[in-house]
């Protein structure tokens, strides 16, 4: 989907405003939504995909104005609604009034160490063959779906070169909309900047995009 | 199981959000889907463990060990991992190696993805929107925020992290540094010259 996330490109934003020194957080509450939201995504009740679908379809007047970690902690708190595992009733509380939906897993804290130092690999082994090779010439699909996908709108309809073969990776498109990971091979395109935005320019830009975002040029 | 707010004496005092946040983690601990002790982790982990000075580290060691250097243009993930350094948001490392022709500069358009088990968490600026916006499309207007200026002959090549693959820029070894040690090499590798928006051996 085209919403708020989908900032590649756009005019309007301002400066960037480095911060010097800038600390890891800002506030107490920071560190704790961090700690909460990546215990809940190792705990299998979505996946990483239908969490950043979740993120993408906050309103953008929100997206584009909070503070990181609320865009986190409200598509957190949105995931677990909807799956019932916290109720409105528990947020006016405070507190669990609901009796609880657990999810397939819970990290324990002794598992924190070893769970992060594996991390959740997306590549997958396949018996499929690539459809594209190092130097083929591609165009990128037009794909304005409601779901999920990672090609961005800047990257949509434009001419570019397969840079390298990632391998099978679980595809987010299905993944994130929770119909399974349909592993699909990835690629790393070159598109020319004077492709993507039509000014003369020797610069480029290279996306990772899965095979069904690509034709033969 | 509702009870009143003995242990949370200073609710009065607490902001909107803050109070948003002890509500949920109130709620997550006591349906028993999250352990306290597993969040006190991972915000140690990424507090204190894990931060930029993994990366600086890859970075000297590819400098000044040419059989490091090959093995992280070939397999990066396998190379950092023999540093120790593995896991979320690290899962299939890529390393991008800067040359006189070439400027390599990191950005996630649709969301934050950054390599965290060298860099850390991103910073605030990598997460906003103007960053985001502009990087793919006026890099060199954006470099020149970061006060780096290239010359029009050299490609900037912008990389936007749209799967799971994760990008470590290794910046160019500055020049004077011939004798250097690892260890003396590491302490000029700023976090930014490694997303690309600064070069080594200059302030962040």
């Amino acid at each position: 989907m085209i919403g708020a996330q989908d900032l590649g490109g756009r005019d309007g934003f301002g400066p960037i405003n480095p911060e010097r020194d800038e600390p890891v957080f800002h506030a107490g509450w920071e560190r704790r939504v961090l700690g909460f939201t990546v215990a809940m995504g190792a705990s299998g009740a979505w996946t990483g995909d239908q969490n950043r679908h979740r993120r993408e379809r906050l309103p953008q007047d929100f997206y584009w104005s909070a503070n990181y970690y609320d865009i986190w902690l409200t598509a957190l708190t949105q995931n677990l609604q909807e799956r019932g595992m916290v109720t409105a009733r528990d947020l006016e509380a405070g507190h669990a009034i609901d009796p609880p939906k657990p999810p397939p897993r819970v990290l324990k804290g002794e598992a924190v160490a070893a769970t992060l130092a594996k991390g959740f690999p997306y590549i997958r082994e396949s018996k499929a063959t690539a459809a594209f090779a190092v130097g083929d010439a591609i165009r990128t699909i037009r794909n304005e779906t409601p779901g999920h996908t990672r090609l961005p709108a800047y990257a949509m309809e434009k001419r570019g070169v397969i840079a390298a073969v990632r391998g099978v990776h679980v595809y987010p498109d299905s993944n994130g909309m929770g119909q399974g990971e349909d592993p699909r091979w990835l690629y790393t395109v070159r598109f020319t900047a004077a492709e993507l935005w039509g000014h003369p320019s020797p610069d480029s830009v290279c996306l990772d995009l899965w095979e069904p975002y690509l034709v033969r040029a | 199981m509702p009870h009143d707010d003995h242990d949370h004496p200073h609710n009065s005092e607490l902001s909107p959000i803050e109070l948003r946040v002890r509500a949920l983690e109130s709620i997550l601990v006591e349906k028993g889907y999250v352990d306290p002790a597993a969040v006190d982790a991972i915000i140690q982990t990424y507090e204190t463990e894990i931060g930029p000075h993994r990366g600086a580290r890859v970075v000297a060691k590819a400098w000044t060990d040419p059989a490091f250097a090959d093995w992280l243009k070939r397999d990066a993930s396998a190379a950092i991992a023999s540093l120790g350094y593995t896991g979320r948001q690290g899962e299939h490392m890529v390393a991008l190696f800067n040359t006189p022709y070439l400027h390599n500069m990191v950005v996630c358009t649709l969301c934050s993805c950054y390599p965290w088990p060298v860099l850390g968490l991103p910073p605030v600026w990598y997460k906003s929107p103007p960053y985001r916006a502009r990087a793919v499309k006026e890099p060199r207007t954006v470099l020149a925020e970061f006060g780096v200026t290239l010359p029009e002959g050299k490609e900037v090549r912008v990389w936007d992290s749209t799967a799971e693959m994760r990008y470590l820029v290794i910046p160019e070894r500055p020049a004077g540094t011939g004798g250097w040690s690892e260890e003396q090499l590491a302490a000029i590798v700023t976090r930014d010259s490694m997303i690309g928006t600064g070069v080594a051996g200059a302030p962040t």
